[in-house]
């Protein structure tokens, strides 16, 4: 299952590097990654899409969480949450097809952004399964180029303000529940 | 107004720094990066730097210097290659999780990047190999630096951090501000156990009928092995120990099964295999010791305790995770324990096995065999020595036949498995470590693989004996060719082209014996602890072609467990 985990970290030097360097090193699979600014001029969020089972998934956030550079993770997956991605796409123009072309984006609320004889460069933000849609339907044209951000992602409705992150109880309280009793 | 005495050079709040971090020794090596910390250096007489002949060896002696006295090592080199250098001791320390700060010489800061002569990216190298490593931009985050690699290292699960000092922050001045109260907001370890999880695991443990305590390197790094040794005696639990928990529980004691794993004993992987409770204390499921995961401990309810949030539920699931330090936890649960759990049948069994299978070896053909050695070694010093092991069948065969007494006693290199780790590691260790006997014990092979810190020893005149187990092989290698890969031998046969080790020894200037003669190692070894102001080599010739067993073939599961040679043609050997 495709998992959002948000990631507040130190906005320095290295901080994203030593992110990615976790992820090709245990082998996790890492689908997309973003980073920005936040609020916060020295911290930095990151975005990243994984995927895997429970066990790499509790890994993946236990292993973000011991690195000394992130201040807090959180998987979104289960949270009320808003997820973003922009696409460009770059089509190519043939005779007819600019209308149609048009007629699309206008259905994904997309902007034209450029425009020559021969192409068409068009704007896409939404979801990340909307922009697929998209990019189906916009396929026979003749996609050129295309160039997707990765997903950003928040909790819906007010931030929470606690940074501090804390290593165990998370994961006691999710144990504690799966207790078996002695064989 | 500023006090002028606070405006400092680089190279001064550098050894301001480390003298406020109460380093006594420094193991380093020069070059051009680094000439103004060695220019102040010169001057200095709160701490000694002990020259290294290859960076390496520095790693490696700073990890055995931390690992024998629980303080953090420290090495200092050069840039480019004296920071290459250093790789396979950082990763060795990060595997084994050693506190060492390891601060390399960078080139100047506009050069960074340029190919500069002498530049490597050392950070971006040891980035999956370091707890954490900075490059510091500015002499102004020197101080604060230099405070939070000390802190990151020897805190919560201990790990090499390395600090990159390009020439130009060395160089400058700024005020010397050393930060009293330090605060990283990203790590924040967790040292206290959740008291219900603590009670859960004391109630486990006491209604258990098979209960059996798995201890590691945890135990010892967190100081726990008085605690561990009251919660097992008054609740009379067995305990078998990983490589590096060795010595974390006196191996002599009646409660102690030995080490568990590939090369464990028969006993201890019975147990392991038939437990109902297994209690992890500061191990970390390791595949040397689950072998198959699927089957390691099927039976039991498992319980583990460690530092390290990462190490729960990454080998094996558990059933009750403690996060938190090892000892304060074992303190909580001998109070939190009902009763002692009422066990007389289980020690019954594991008696039974100890009988059914023993730890032998030939001993009556008058050849010489390193488990011979090693129990002498162990009777002579009465299991007080820190022994320092290199990797192969020499450590695997200490690790059976060394009965350590104490904690930190047990110096190897378990994680990485780093060949040429014993003979720098001891020299290290006898910086730490005064009026004890200090064994380095290495193989043929792995003896050469840093042989040339001899002259290291030998010029700080460190009273270490240096063992060299000579079967004419990369043993171990040589073990796993004849077991699982049709006896060929590929490469591992060293008899033609070994040095004479005596001549070697004499060469560094180090008196040096040589025996293949059951007979001579007492005397030898008598010699040889008589000697405490200088390095001392004795080189044992011992049979060729030995085997180390139990085994339990990698990957494999406790009831694949070989005792002995099976090969028919072999057992002739035998
Ligand atoms: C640096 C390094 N290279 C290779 C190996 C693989 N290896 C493991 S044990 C071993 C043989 C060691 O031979 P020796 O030092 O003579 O010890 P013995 O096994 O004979 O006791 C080798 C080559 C290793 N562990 N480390
Ligand atoms: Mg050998």
């Amino acid at each position: 299952m495709k998992h959002t985990i948000s990631v507040l970290v130190e906005n320095h030097f290295g901080a994203f590097d030593r992110i990615a360097t976790l992820f090709s090193g245990k082998g996790f699979n890492l689908t997309s990654i973003s980073i920005g600014e936040t609020e916060i001029h020295d911290i930095s969020r990151m975005t990243v899409v994984t995927e895997g089972d429970n066990q790499i998934l509790d890994q993946i956030i236990k292993q973000l969480n011991r690195l000394i550079d992130t201040i807090k993770v959180v998987d979104l997956t289960a949270a009320y949450h808003v997820q973003r991605e922009l696409a460009l796409i770059k089509i190519s123009l043939s005779k007819g097809s600019m209308e149609q072309v048009k007629n699309i984006n206008d259905i994904f609320r997309g902007n034209i952004v450029d425009i020559t004889n021969n192409s068409i460069t068009i704007e896409i933000t939404g979801p990340p399964d909307k922009i697929d849609a998209a990019v189906n339907v916009l396929m026979p044209f003749g996609v050129i180029e295309m160039a997707r951000s990765g997903i950003v992602a928040l909790t819906r409705g007010e931030q929470t303000k606690k940074t501090i992150k804390n290593n165990s109880s998370e994961s006691i309280k999710k144990k504690s529940q799966l207790i078996k009793e002695p064989k | 107004m500023k006090n002028k005495e606070q405006i400092m050079t680089g190279a001064e709040i550098f050894f301001e720094c480390l003298r406020r971090e109460k380093v006594e020794h420094i193991f380093g090596f020069p070059g051009g990066a680094v000439l103004k910390l060695y220019e102040k250096l010169y001057d200095i007489d709160y701490l000694q730097h002990i020259l290294v002949r290859h960076e390496q060896g520095a790693v490696h002696a700073a990890e055995g210097y931390a690992k024998a006295s629980g303080k953090t090592g420290v090495v200092l080199v050069t840039s480019g290659p004296g920071a290459t250098n250093t790789v396979t001791g950082i990763a060795d320390a990060y595997m084994d999780s050693v506190p060492i700060v390891v601060f390399t010489g960078q080139v100047p800061s506009h050069l960074i990047g340029n190919d500069a002569f002498q530049e490597a990216d050392i950070v971006g190298i040891t980035r999956p190999i370091t707890k954490h490593n900075f490059l510091v931009r500015s002499i102004e985050d020197l101080a604060l630096t230099i405070r939070k690699a000390f802190y990151i290292a020897s805190s919560g699960r201990p790990g090499p951090v390395l600090v990159d000092l390009p020439k130009d922050v060395i160089n400058s001045k700024c005020e010397f501000i050393y930060p009293d109260n330090m605060e990283i907001r990203g790590y924040k370890p967790t040292i206290k156990g959740h008291i219900n999880q603590i009670k859960k695991a004391a109630e486990a443990i006491a209604n258990a009928k098979r209960p059996l305590l798995y201890v590691g390197g945890g135990v010892i790094m967190s100081g726990g092995s008085r605690e561990l040794a009251l919660f097992a005696r008054e609740n009379k639990l067995p305990v078998t120990m990983t490589l590096q928990g060795l010595g974390a529980f006196p191996g002599t004691d009646e409660l102690s099964l030995g080490m568990l794993g590939m090369h464990g004993s028969y006993w201890a992987n019975q147990a392991v295999d038939n437990c109902d409770v297994l209690v992890s204390l500061g191990a970390r499921f390791d595949d040397r010791v689950t072998g198959n995961v699927d089957t390691f401990a099927k039976n039991a309810y498992k319980i583990h305790v460690d530092i390290d949030p990462t190490c729960i539920d990454k080998n094996v699931i558990v059933d009750i995770p403690i996060i938190g330090d090892v000892k304060n936890i074992l303190v909580e649960m001998t109070a939190e324990m009902p009763k002692a759990p009422d066990i007389q049948d289980w020690w019954h069994q594991i008696n039974e096995w100890k009988d059914e299978c023993p730890m032998q070896y030939e001993d009556n053909d008058g050849r010489l065999r390193t488990e011979y050695v090693i129990e002498k070694i162990s009777e002579k010093t009465n299991g007080n020595a820190v022994i320092v092991t290199d990797v192969g069948q020499h450590q695997m065969w200490t690790a059976q036949y060394y009965k350590y007494n104490f904690p930190r006693s047990n110096i190897t290199s378990g994680g990485l498995g780093t060949m040429g780790f014993s003979v720098p590691a001891s020299i290290g260790v006898s910086f730490a470590i005064k009026g004890r006997p200090i064994f380095s014990i290495s193989g043929d092979g792995g003896f050469q693989m840093n042989i040339q810190e001899l002259i290291t020893a030998a010029a700080y005149k460190v009273p270490v004996i240096f063992v060299i187990i000579n079967n004419s092989f990369l043993g171990m290698v040589r073990q796993w060719q004849e077991m699982f890969h049709g006896e060929k031998y590929s490469f591992t046969d060293l008899s033609a082209s070994n040095p004479d080790f005596v001549k070697v020894g004499q060469a560094f200037g180090i008196e040096s014996f040589s025996t293949d003669n059951p007979k001579e190692v007492e005397s030898l070894l008598d010699k040889a602890l008589a000697v405490k102001d200088r390095p001392v080599l004795i080189e044992f010739k011992v049979v060729k072609d030995d085997l180390v067993f139990p085994m339990v073939p990698s990957g494999g599961s406790i009831s694949e467990m070989m005792v002995k040679r099976i090969n028919s043609k072999r057992m002739t050997l035998l």
